[in-house]
């Protein structure tokens, strides 16, 4: 299995919950696996990027045009980290309409089950269900179901089986 | 043996904890600070007894470590390469005069930067203090290169140093990990004048033993670069490279197949660097590639004009080595076809901003609108983002906003015209770690300047690391509360006030006051202490709320975006008008004293 990820959102939409997630649910299902993530002032509602090689890689950093898979938690950030994708590259978009991608209204999807600040989970079931990442939605959900603090566990899940029943 | 994902500066944590290190200290700053916090978690899960300390500043953290070395006991003290430059007077002469327990120097680096004001070099901070740096390309090496400086630390009885950078200290990766070693080792302290407290009469022995030390240390097994042969068809060709930057010119290479099988050495120790290795390069290799992040410092020790790197430009000299640079690098060093160039300009994405709710918001629209003409030193924390809102005009290094206000005040002051109002503005953090002397020296130079502590009860920017004005420590039990304002008052300031910056009028006031203050015949500095908890932690989050609506009154003149930036305020394009973004308000109610019509209002006022 050889599969690199980018994950792009502005600072506060939870793109490095959604890395560690994916980071978990590799190393879960055996594979290497290595990340790297945006800290510090970008976090602050500015762009940040995150990325995830699964396999036998060495370092973290995604070159342009390698990416099999772009998680876009912004539309707005197609544009700025599209490029990552390789010319056969599957993005993911949250958001409505035309705005690239294989597009869904995460957004919406997790503030319908009560958990709008969920909607990087409701990304992740979508492209999970979708077979866009290197698993299906169970190892997803074992992985939630293992890192969410208590009081989060029922929200996040529910946010993340609504993006799962979007993509039927 | 248990495996877990870690990030890079929890991978550190945990080999701190489990090398048996008793004293770890800290001052938080990216890309570097989740590193202590992993070491209060993984000691107290493994009931590791320990004092951990997120210290004022990095040169008292690397003071305390260092003395608690003296005693036997392993030491470790954490920083952002930039928190070096703080505590690089302790950390010279450490090296003269060595240590006893094993002393860890983590100095994480930031090439790009992402979250620093340089890119610098820890590694040649090293060097240029004659002690041995260690570069992990991974998490997994970083955590065994803790156990392997700890180990060189107490067999050559000096400091060493391990340099993550960014893309190591904020990358994740399974690490095994390992029970702490069981040893207890009691505090005694020997003392020796001529070793702790040499005088220069004694100085120029302990240099002469401190190159000794990095002679044996330069041949010393547990130093040498790896080895990883080619298949022989370039056989007087080498790749030399070191940190996260060997791990992607793997990568690259790996890409290559046939083309990319070159040799290729990881350096784990770029200084200093084996002389063996040195000799082997000269003699072995006419092609040379050296890939380093940020300086040369492996290729200078090397010292061949040869050699394809920074010093002869070949690789970029500014900027991290991504893949695309490295990629770029090596294709042109092994002679392969160029890569297409990167299609056109890309959007820059999104510029950060203060958040929905934030306290500082709210002073600095009161200072950039009470002061249109004034001159605005700022300092470095979140709040180094007034620069959005027209409030921050400098910022510089931790603490030199109150140094930089009174050198403006100085100057203008010197003219005899009218001098314009000086407002520098410090968080609670950064006040502790360095403003403390700059104002001291402002108030007694004299200097008639507004200094604005945006005290918002934490270090906000790293991740909500406890301020001392707290009284909690790294470990979460109860310090000693180090009160801002008796510190302010004790620097012989007599206007000091605090203020609620969400009140912006009543705060627009006392800014005015204030500056009346510093124009009056016994005048000096003005001290406004703006207490406003940061929205992300709980007593942030406590306030009380004020939920606001935008009437059909708004003329669409964007104040309340160009000059506020709250994030919750959008505009509408098809409208023409501006909207709430519910779900982001914090319902603050600043942003009700900002629209010029009182488009703004109370939502129950609009429902009625």
């Amino acid at each position: 299995m050889r599969q690199r990820i980018v994950i792009s959102g502005r600072g506060g939409q939870g793109v490095l919950t959604l890395t560690r997630v994916v980071a978990e649910a590799a190393a879960a299902a055996g594979h290497e696996v290595i990340t790297t993530e945006t800290h510090g002032m970008a976090q602050r509602g500015g762009t940040v990027l995150s990325t995830v090689k699964v396999g036998p890689f060495h370092g973290p950093l995604v070159g342009s045009g390698d990416a099999e898979v772009g998680l876009f938690l912004h539309a707005d950030n197609l544009p700025v980290h599209g490029h990552y994708l390789r010319p056969n590259g599957v993005a993911v978009v949250n958001g409505s309409g035309a705005v690239g991608g294989d597009a869904v209204d995460a957004d919406r999807l997790a503030a319908q089950v009560g958990q709008p600040k969920a909607a990087n989970l409701a990304l992740l079931g979508y492209a999970a269900a979708k077979g866009a990442l290197f698993a299906g939605p169970d190892l997803f959900e074992a992985t939630i179901r293992q890192i969410a603090p208590a009081k989060h566990l029922g929200g996040n899940l529910a946010a993340f089986r609504a993006g799962v029943e979007a993509s039927r | 043996m248990t495996r877990q994902v870690l990030m890079g500066n929890e991978a550190i944590g945990r080999g701190i904890v489990e090398c048996g290190c008793s004293v770890a200290a800290s001052y938080p700053g990216t890309p570097a600070s989740e590193i202590l916090e992993a070491v209060v978690a993984f000691a107290r899960e493994t009931g590791r007894g320990m004092h951990v300390e997120w210290s004022v500043n990095e040169k008292v953290a690397y003071e305390v470590a260092l003395a608690a070395s003296y005693t036997g006991k392993r030491a470790a003290v954490a920083m952002k390469q930039v928190g070096l430059n703080v505590a690089s007077d302790p950390f010279m002469r450490s090296a003269y005069l060595g240590v006893k327990g094993g002393l860890l120097l983590v100095s994480a680096d930031d090439p790009g930067p992402h979250s620093s004001q340089t890119e610098q070099d820890s590694r040649f901070f090293a060097m240029f203090a004659k002690i041995p740096v260690l570069d992990p390309s991974s998490p997994r090496e970083a955590k065994e290169m803790v156990a392997l400086a700890f180990a060189l630390s107490e067999a050559y009885e000096i400091p060493v140093m391990l340099r993550p950078t960014t893309r190591v200290c904020h990358a994740r990766q399974a690490v095994p990990l390992l029970a702490p070693t069981g040893e207890k080792r009691t505090a005694h302290f020997e003392k020796n004048p001529k070793r702790w407290c040499a005088t220069p009469g004694f100085v120029l022995g302990l240099h002469r033993e401190l190159t000794v030390k990095i002679e044996r240390l330069a041949a010393d097994p547990r130093l040498a670069p790896v080895f990883f042969p080619g298949d022989g068809t370039r056989p007087r060709a080498c790749i030399i490279a070191s940190g996260v930057a060997f791990a992607h010119t793997w990568d690259v290479l790996d890409e290559l197949g046939p083309a990319g099988a070159v040799d290729r050495f990881q350096v784990t120790a770029p200084y200093p660097l084996a002389t063996e290795f040195i000799e082997r390069v000269h003699a072995a290799y006419d092609r040379i590639l050296v890939v380093e992040e940020t300086y040369p410092v492996i290729e200078m020790q090397l010292a061949d004009r040869r050699i394809a790197g920074r010093v002869s430009r070949f690789v970029p000299n500014e900027g991290e080595l991504t893949p695309e640079v490295i990629r770029n690098v090596v294709g042109k060093f092994l002679g392969l076809p160029a890569a297409a160039p990167a299609a056109g300009a890309r959007p820059a994405g999104a510029r950060p901003t203060l958040c929905a709710g934030c306290g500082h918001r709210a002073a600095y629209y009161a200072i950039s609108r009470t002061f249109p003409r004034g001159i605005f030193p700022g300092d470095i924390g979140c709040y180094t983002l007034g620069m959005n809102l027209g409030a921050v005009d400098t910022v510089h290094c931790m603490g030199a906003g109150i140094s930089q206000a009174a050198g403006f005040y100085h100057a203008y002051a010197h003219d005899g015209g009218e001098v314009p109002t000086i407002v520098a503005t410090i968080g609670d953090s950064t006040f502790f770690h360095s403003g403390i002397p700059a104002l001291v020296n402002a108030s007694f130079q004299k200097a008639r300047i507004i200094v604005v502590i945006l005290d918002n009860a934490t270090t906000a920017m790293t991740g909500h690391q406890p301020t001392p004005q707290l009284g909690v420590t790294a470990s979460g039990e109860r310090g000693r509360a180090v009160s801002i304002r008796d510190l302010v008052l004790a620097s012989g300031i007599s206007f000091v006030r605090e203020a609620d910056a969400y009140d912006v009028e009543r705060f627009a006031a006392l800014l005015k006051e204030a500056d009346r203050h510093c124009r009056s015949a016994e005048g000096g500095v003005a001290v406004i202490i703006a207490s406003s908890p940061c929205v992300l932690t709980d007593s942030g989050r406590a306030r009380a709320s004020q939920p606001v609506r935008i009437t059909e009154e708004c003329t669409g003149c964007r104040e309340c975006l160009d000059m506020f930036e709250c994030p919750a305020l959008v505009w509408d394009e098809d409208t023409g008008t501006v909207g709430i973004r519910q779900a982001a308000c914090t319902q603050c109610g600043v942003c009700l004293a900002v629209c010029p019509v009182q488009a703004i209002v109370v939502e129950s006022q609009a429902a009625e």
